[in-house]
This record gives structure tokens, sequence and C-alpha cells, in this order.
């Protein structure tokens, strides 16, 4: 598999873009930022949808945009999952998928039409024209659909836009598999924190149709100049780690941390020994300098400073802390900072509210 | 009792209207295509002129064509040195002629119906490896498809009513230009008003029973779009 890299620019009228960023071959990878910043945009470049755009686009050795050199989308064989799903409405859900595994004949590719099929349970759906599919159902068809192209790149752009919180449960373990399951590394837009920390392996942030940070999820999450990005109420990290016991009588669930330390969190449906991410908003979290007593908190982490950061004209600031090797973020006021007298490489205690956790971790590979 | 008319001229006009449908088909379809898809500043240009024969008076048309197609015109010239018969007062020379009267019912409800296609649909035909070509015959045809049928009904029933320009550039010979409408003319003209009611009654029911047609097809399938 080869690496996707990027050299581009385009201007319009009222906004320009200019990208130039490596995508590995492999994985899960979010373009993720705020509506209009260009992440679109940057993946109909990829596909070769905007001719306007100059630059380098090379995949591996082959290049598909350079000097004299433009590639039309449909010799790039990359796959490309609309938030509107675009199905053909004169076919089945059917045909829409033959459509695709007709034109990738002699494509080399580790799986057939029916390993497809299966995995995102499209059987029952064969009958049906894109009007009679529920929102949830057409998005389902149309990954299938370009799954089944055979595709170099699988780009998805904001395909779980258009479907309410219990759609996006349900298609997001599908989305999650997909590179283990068809060997197709994934370029996955979108500007929601949750299906970022859900299923994506790295992040890279654009803003304003530039790139401003990219990395590993929990590493970028805890940058605190991405705040912005992210939006303060949202800005926060991930924490890894494995389901330790459940406590069925009381609804909760144990999770040992990486590096150490364990935090409780409402009940989750998984085998112990599972991997699962937990998200930690930074305004959730509050800090002491030893374990108090007689609070309705109970996750008490033992924490380290690694840094302050005072926000500009703002009563608050942030702080990020080194927990075992994970890092986290907490925001307390700058009034808090100076009466605990908070210096980098002091010993606190992390307080974290258990309703703050991410209920719908998913299973990591 | 009534007598039977002559039905060689009815035959003559199908014949003229099923040419000229299927040449406006291959020509209409580029055009309307490209209209619909382009962003050029020649597009209003383009629009007015196949809007034209809609608005110019047929005689005015039938005249430009006698100009062009006559053998002593470089093209009616060209025309006669390569096949060795006139383009003015022939059949080829109908075809011609209709084809340009009748260019508007083609591409106006063509253009429209890939409009409404739009782009996107073959943006994701290209994310599934199809090539421009391919996706045109498998996914913006099949999806204009009632724009082809509304083209297709109107482009047949507007050249079967032609009457100005065929009777301009194709004269009236019997059996080579001598269409229906030209028919009910002359027999109005020699008071034959028994052969007049028999054919005007024919293209009457035939215009009705096209357009009911079309109407109930519509009705009855809907396009599946969205």
């Amino acid at each position: 598999m080869g690496d996707l890299t990027l050299d581009v620019a385009l201007r319009f009228p009222a906004f320009s873009l200019a990208v130039a960023q490596v995508f590995p071959g492999k994985g899960i990878a979010a373009l993720f930022g705020p509506s209009g910043c260009g992440k679109s945009t940057l993946l109909r470049i990829i596909a070769g949808l905007e001719r306007g755009a100059a630059g380098r686009v090379t995949h591996g050795d082959m290049v598909w945009q350079g000097p004299g050199v433009f590639v039309p989308p449909h010799r790039r064989g990359v796959g490309y999952v609309f938030q509107d799903a675009r199905l053909f409405p004169h076919l089945t859900a059917l045909d829409n998928l033959r459509y695709a595994d007709r034109r990738a004949r002699g494509v080399q590719a580790g799986y057939g039409f029916d390993d497809v099929v299966d995995m995102l349970d499209l059987a029952p759906l064969f009958d049906r024209r894109a009007g009679q599919l529920s929102g949830g159902e057409r998005q389902r068809v149309a990954i299938g659909r370009t799954l089944l192209a055979r595709p170099r790149w699988l780009l998805m752009d904001e395909p779980l836009a258009a479907l309410d919180t219990r759609r996006k449960g349900e298609i997001l373990p599908y989305i999650a598999r997909l590179p283990a399951a068809f060997g197709v590394p994934v370029i996955y837009v979108t500007h929601a924190l949750e299906e970022v920390t859900q299923v994506c392996d790295r992040i890279v942030a654009l803003a304003g149709g530039r790139v401003v940070a990219t990395g590993g999820v929990a590493e970028v999450l805890e940058r605190l100049d991405l705040a912005d990005v992210q939006g303060r109420f949202e800005a926060g990290t991930v924490l890894e780690g494995r389901i330790g016991a459940q406590d069925a009588g009381l609804h909760l669930t144990r999770v040992d941390l990486r590096g150490g330390g364990a935090i409780e969190v409402p009940q989750i449906g998984l085998a112990t020994g599972q991997a699962v991410r937990l998200r930690v908003r930074a305004r959730d979290v509050s800090l002491a300098l030893a374990r108090p007593s007689g609070l309705s908190i109970r996750n008490m982490l033992d924490a380290t400073v690694l840094r302050i950061d005072p926000e500009q004209a703002s009563a608050f600031a942030e702080v990020l802390l080194d927990l075992g090797g994970q890092h986290l973020r907490a925001r307390v006021t700058r009034a808090a900072v100076a009466d605990l007298a908070l210096v980098p490489g002091q010993p606190v205690v992390a307080l974290v509210k258990a309703v703050s956790f991410d209920r719908q971790a998913l299973p990591r590979g | 009792m009534m007598a039977l008319p002559d039905l060689g001229p009815l035959w003559l006009t199908a014949q003229l209207a099923g040419v000229t449908t299927l040449v406006l088909l291959v020509v209409g379809t580029p055009v309307a295509w490209w209209l619909a898809q382009t962003r050029s500043r020649l597009k209003p240009a383009v629009e007015a002129v196949t809007a034209l024969p809609l608005v110019l008076p047929p005689t005015v048309l039938g005249f430009y064509l006698l100009v062009f197609l006559n053998p002593s015109a470089p093209l009616g010239g060209l025309w006669l040195s390569a096949t060795g018969s006139t383009l003015t007062f022939s059949f080829t020379g109908l075809v011609v002629a209709s084809a340009i009267y009748s260019l508007p019912f083609m591409v106006q409800p063509l253009q429209a119906a890939f409009e409404v296609v739009g782009r996107a649909p073959l943006e994701a035909a290209a994310s599934l490896r199809a090539g421009p070509w391919d996706a045109f015959f498998t996914v913006a045809t099949p999806m204009a498809l009632r724009g082809y049928l509304t083209a297709v009904v109107l482009t047949f029933a507007h050249t079967v009513g032609e009457f100005g320009v065929v009777l301009m550039v194709g004269g009236n010979i019997p059996g080579r230009t001598k269409v229906v409408s030209i028919q009910i003319y002359e027999a109005v003209e020699t008071i034959d008003y028994a052969t007049a009611h028999g054919l005007a009654a024919i293209l009457l029911v035939f215009s009705f029973v096209v357009l009911l047609g079309v109407y109930t097809v519509n009705r009855r399938f809907p396009v599946h779009v969205g």
C-alpha cells in the first residue's frame, strides 16, 4: 500500500486552501475541523473532482496530479462515500452494488462480493431502491458499493452527518473495522469529535484551509493550541485502557488505564480485557493537592502537572497533566492556579466526574 | 360514400418524422449535454440559436434553407456533386429542414432533464471507476429517461405538424415531398372537403393519442429520483 502525498493549493474568491501532507497508507485518518475549513474540498482534490487545484498528488510512486499530469477520477481508484450517499435512483440496492463490482473486475483485492455484503449486512436491502431505504441503510449500501469498486483509498465525507445519534452508533463499528477487514486505508472527514475518538487512528486538523495539527488522536487532542478548532467546551483528551472489573449491581465498569490508575464508568457491555478509549473533556476535570474526602466524585487520579496555559482575556487556564505516560487536561480558573500555587512538576490529584466518559467507546483492534 | 383518401402522404409524413427524430436524437443529445454542463460564456448565445426555430415564421426558415441548400449555393452544390441529387425538393432536404425546425423540441427537454440529473451522480459513477462515456450511458441517460420520452414525442409530433418549411424547401412532389399537411391544404384548395376531413381527423386523433400516452406513462411510472 502506498502513502498519499499532497502538496496542493486552491483559490476561491472568498477562501483559499493550501495543504502539504502525507497520509500513511493504512488505518483511518481523521480530517477534522469546523464547517467550511476546506475538508471536503481537500477530499475532492484527492479524488480528482476539483480540476482547478494546483500542485501535486501522488499515491506511492503513481503521480495522480502534477505538472502536465492529471489522472481523471475514474482512473485513480479512489472510493468516495458522499455525505448524501448518492445511490443511483434508477437501480435497486443490489444493482448499485453490482455497478461497482462489475467495473472492478481485474482489480486485485483480497475480498469478494459476498464478503462486503455479509460484513455490512446488505442482503435484506437488495430489492429496494434508494427512495425506499432509510438514511442509515442508504449509507451502508453506499459504503458497500464503494468497497466493491476495490478502491486504493476510501474517502468518507461526513458519512454520518445526516443521521441521528442512534443510527450513527449503528454504523460507526462497521467503519472502524474497514481497514482491518478490507485492507483499505481510510480518510474520514468529520467535525464531530466523538466520531474521531471512536474510529480514527490519526488526526489531520484543518482550520481556514491550512493544516493546524497532525498526529495520533490522543496526542493531537491534548494539544492546547487546538482548543480553537475543537471549540472551548469540547476540548479534552483521550485515555486508553482495558476493561477491568464489572459491577452488575451498581452498573459500573472499572477501566484499568494504560500506565497505571483506574477509573469507573457507567457500565460498558464489553468483555474483560477488551481495549477501550475514553474521552475526558477538560471542563470535567478538577484539581486538588491531596485526596479530598466527602465528595461525590469517585474518580481521583494521581497525576503530575506538565504545563499551565492561561487563556488570554479569560478567567480560565488549561493545565496539562501526566498520568503514567498518558495525558489529561484540566480547565480550571486562573485564580485556582494561583491559590493552589500550581507549577510544572508538582504532584496533584485529578478529579474526574464519572458521567463525562464516552459510553460508546468502541473496541479497538 | 366517402372515398378513402390517398394514404401515401401519410406514410411519407411518418417516415419523415421518424427519420428526423432519429437524426435529432444523435445531434440534439450532445448539444443538450453541453448546455447542461457548461460554464462557458457562449452558453446564452448557443441557447438563443437553438431556440430560434420556436419564434421564426416557418417561411423565414424555409426561405433561408432554400437559399443555402439550392444547388447553386456552396452547401447545396457540394451535396449535389457528392451524391448526384439535390437537397432542395428531395426527401433528404426535407429531413435537414425538419431537423432544424424541430431542434428546440429535442434540445430543451433533454437539457432540462440533464440539469436535473446534475453532476453529483456522475461524480459518484467516476469514483466507482466508470469513465465519462460509461457514466453517460449507464447513469445520466437512464436518469434522464423521462426527458428523452418527452423530447422524442414532441419532436415526432411537431415534425408531423409542419407545413410552411416543407412547402418552401420540398415543394409538393407526390411520393417524395408531399406530406400530409400539404395534402390537406391541397384538398381544401380544390374543395375536396371529404379528403380534408378524413386526413384532418386522422391527425387530430393521432396527436391526441400520442399526448394521452405520454401523460399516462408519466403518471404511472414516476421516475425514481432522490
